[in-house]
């Protein structure tokens, strides 16, 4: 049968959720620290670390899952040390970002120099297009575990800081840090273990990227995805189930350029793949104003003042 | 003691005894950490020191790697004093050297000091207008620099990969798409007697400028009134917007020209090298160095040291390259985590006086 332009469509959507999947991980974690008011641009760092400590896990424990799991620990361990570091006076959340960044990929080589070569068990997945006869159907319907748990997360995250006292806490935290202490929160703690908790998701997400899509673990593992978060958590305006729809979108921006490849449309390849980064710019410039600020953004944010 | 240490040398002394503190510290973490991998952190530190500042080879490898970071540094550095945290240094640099390619590219006959010249203003121009992209949007749109020049980095890197992937690539660089080579003729000397290129001078020469632009001008004045209070500043009569266009176009300028000395001095094309990091290295060396533009010049020739270590540390010690990185990440988070120190001491030395 032939597919010709549908292909490109079923590429696509099945991009978006290969692809995406890392993203929506790391944009979570970045969302849930930003609603704290703490901005962590180091979640590079820990998406490598979170890559390598998964695929070394796995490759000794025999269980994929165990790797995701330390993946997450490793992950929440620099998400704290960045949250403590910022937690004193004048120490600015941005620079601590890079140097974390830095410091998180730059250990991930030192210490994944003996990974490079051997090959680890491999997440499983689930294969949702048994019942089609077209073999790029089924290809772009074979969905990773991690993906949905992911839109679990997602939706439990979106409903957690809406509807508990655990939400309204980290909110207000984010939104004024003197009301906060006003009513008797501990904000550095709150933010600390926000940060942790971002830092968990993030190195899940780092998991995902050596142990199922592009599974391996290099040093070119990360095409800057930890970067990227925070652009996509202000796409998504703050709103966890927003990063799904936001991390869809990229992992199908993403994977327009090979597959329009593939029905011979060659140019403009490296142009596609930038297209998220403009509209994420395009966004900004239309939505932001001298006059107003964003919608949803938590005013604590050092970016947003 | 401190009571008779005069006020002025007390406040240079405060941020000395600090960054000097904090090396300290991050060397013992290190060691620790180079410890616990099982070398000897002070045979480590022995074999650091001579591939960074050893022998007049080994200072020629450390001052090649630091003349970008001074220019990258100056990207971040500048925007400072307005209160602009642009991390677009990246962006800069890539747009500089291909932009200062392609004009090259385009006179074949010129005299090479005509295209040299042609090339450093147009990478300068790239790269300035690339920021001021930054700084518009912020001024005008209120988007916040910060992201804004993340961004700008990327699509930046996507176009220099389209271009030389389409229209101005080499067909003979067939794994390594690249534009057409500049000319041998065209290519940057080295300093006389040695064996590193102009890049150094143009770096340092850079950097004073920016000093003395924002210490001793009226123009360095009333940036840095901005940069403390903009309310104040727009009361006081101060066009903020285009201070703050002016400021980006100068800092994206040394970084383009960071660009285009890759390509005139080291690469002869514009290639993915450009983006070799030394933007988000440069944002580092920007804040070790508080922003001012003397002291980037010896941070930036100690990152360089570091970096221009890592392969005798790979033969010597069978360390990974990569502990470099470690190293760097390290000093930079101890200096910045230091930053909660300053004034806490002056505070300890008035209760002392009391």
């Amino acid at each position: 049968m032939e597919v010709g332009w549908w292909g490109v469509l079923i590429a696509v959507l099945g991009g978006a959720i290969r692809i995406g999947t890392p993203f929506l991980f790391v944009s979570l974690g970045e969302c849930l620290t930003e609603k704290s008011g703490r901005i962590n641009l180091g979640l590079e760092g820990t998406l490598v670390m979170g890559a390598m400590t998964g695929y070394a896990v796995s490759l000794h424990s025999g269980s994929p899952w165990l790797g995701v799991l330390c993946a997450g620990l490793a992950g929440m361990v620099l998400g704290a040390l960045h949250s403590w570091l910022c937690s004193f006076q004048r120490v600015n959340d941005i620079a601590v970002g890079i140097a974390m960044m830095l410091f998180g990929t730059g250990l991930a080589f030192f210490l994944g120099k003996p990974y490079i070569q051997p090959s680890a068990p491999r997440l499983p997945s689930i294969d949702l297009g048994g019942w089609s006869d077209v073999p790029q159907l089924k290809a772009a319907l074979q969905i990773n575990a991690l993906f949905l748990i992911g839109i679990v997360v997602a939706v439990v995250l979106g409903w957690m800081l809406k509807n508990t006292a655990w939400g309204l806490k980290v909110r207000v935290v984010g939104e004024s840090a003197d009301a906060a202490r006003a009513l008797g929160l501990p904000v550095d703690r709150i933010r600390i273990l926000s940060t942790a908790q971002g830092g968990f998701l993030a190195g899940i997400g780092g998991s995902y990227l050596s142990l199922y899509y592009p599974f391996n673990w290099s040093e070119g593992l990360s095409s800057g995805q930890g970067l990227m978060a925070v652009a996509l958590v202000i796409f998504a305006r703050w709103q966890p189930v927003g990063c799904l729809w936001v991390s869809l979108l990229w992992g199908g921006a993403a994977a327009l350029g090979p597959s329009l490849q593939s029905v011979g449309v060659t140019g403009g390849y490296y142009i596609f793949n930038a297209i998220p980064y403009i509209m994420t710019l395009a966004v900004m410039i239309i939505t932001c104003s001298p006059r107003r600020t964003l919608v949803g953004v938590p005013h604590e944010l050092t970016v947003t003042r | 003691m401190s009571v008779a240490v005069p006020q002025t040398l007390n406040k240079a002394l405060e941020p000395f005894l600090i960054i000097v503190g904090s090396l300290t510290v991050s060397m013992v973490l290190f060691g620790i950490f180079v410890a616990s991998a099982g070398a000897d952190p002070f045979e480590v530190y022995q074999t650091m020191y001579r591939a960074a500042f050893g022998t007049s080879f080994s200072w020629q490898n450390t001052l090649v790697r630091a003349a970008p970071l001074m220019l990258t540094a100056l990207c971040t550095a500048l925007p400072g004093y307005l209160g602009l945290i642009i991390i677009g240094g990246e962006g800069a640099v890539v747009m500089g050297g291909l932009f200062a390619a392609i004009v090259a590219l385009t006179m074949p006959t010129a005299p090479p000091i005509v295209v040299l010249i042609t090339m450093a203003l147009a990478g300068m121009m790239a790269g300035g207008l690339w920021l001021m992209i930054g700084g518009a949007l912020r001024h005008y749109r209120a988007v916040n620099e910060t992201i804004s020049s993340l961004l700008l980095n990327y699509i930046a890197i996507a176009i220099l990969n389209h271009l030389v992937t389409s229209t101005f690539r080499d067909p003979e660089s067939l794994n390594h798409p690249s534009t057409h080579h500049i000319g041998e003729a065209n290519m940057i000397g080295v300093i006389p007697g040695t064996d590193l290129h102009w890049g150094l001078v143009f770096g340092i020469v850079a950097c004073v400028i920016a000093w003395f632009l924002m210490h001793h001008t009226v123009f360095g004045f009333a940036s840095r009134i901005a940069g403390g209070n903009v309310r104040a500043a727009q009361v006081a009569g101060l066009p903020v917007g285009r201070l703050i266009l002016i400021i980006c176009c100068v800092a994206g300028a040394a970084g383009g020209l960071a660009g285009m000395l890759e390509v005139a001095a080291i690469h002869g094309r514009a290639n993915d090298t450009l983006n070799a990091n030394y933007g988000y290295a440069g944002i580092l060396v920007a804040f070790v160095a508080r922003n001012n533009p003397l002291a980037i010049i010896p941070v930036a020739v100690l990152l360089g040291g570091i970096r221009a270590s890592s392969g005798l540390l790979q033969r010597a010690h069978e360390l990974p390259d990569a502990t470099v990185l470690v190293m760097q990440g390290i000093i930079f988070l101890v200096i910045l985590f230091s930053e909660t120190l300053y004034g806490r001491f002056a505070k300890l030395q008035k209760q002392g006086a009391s």
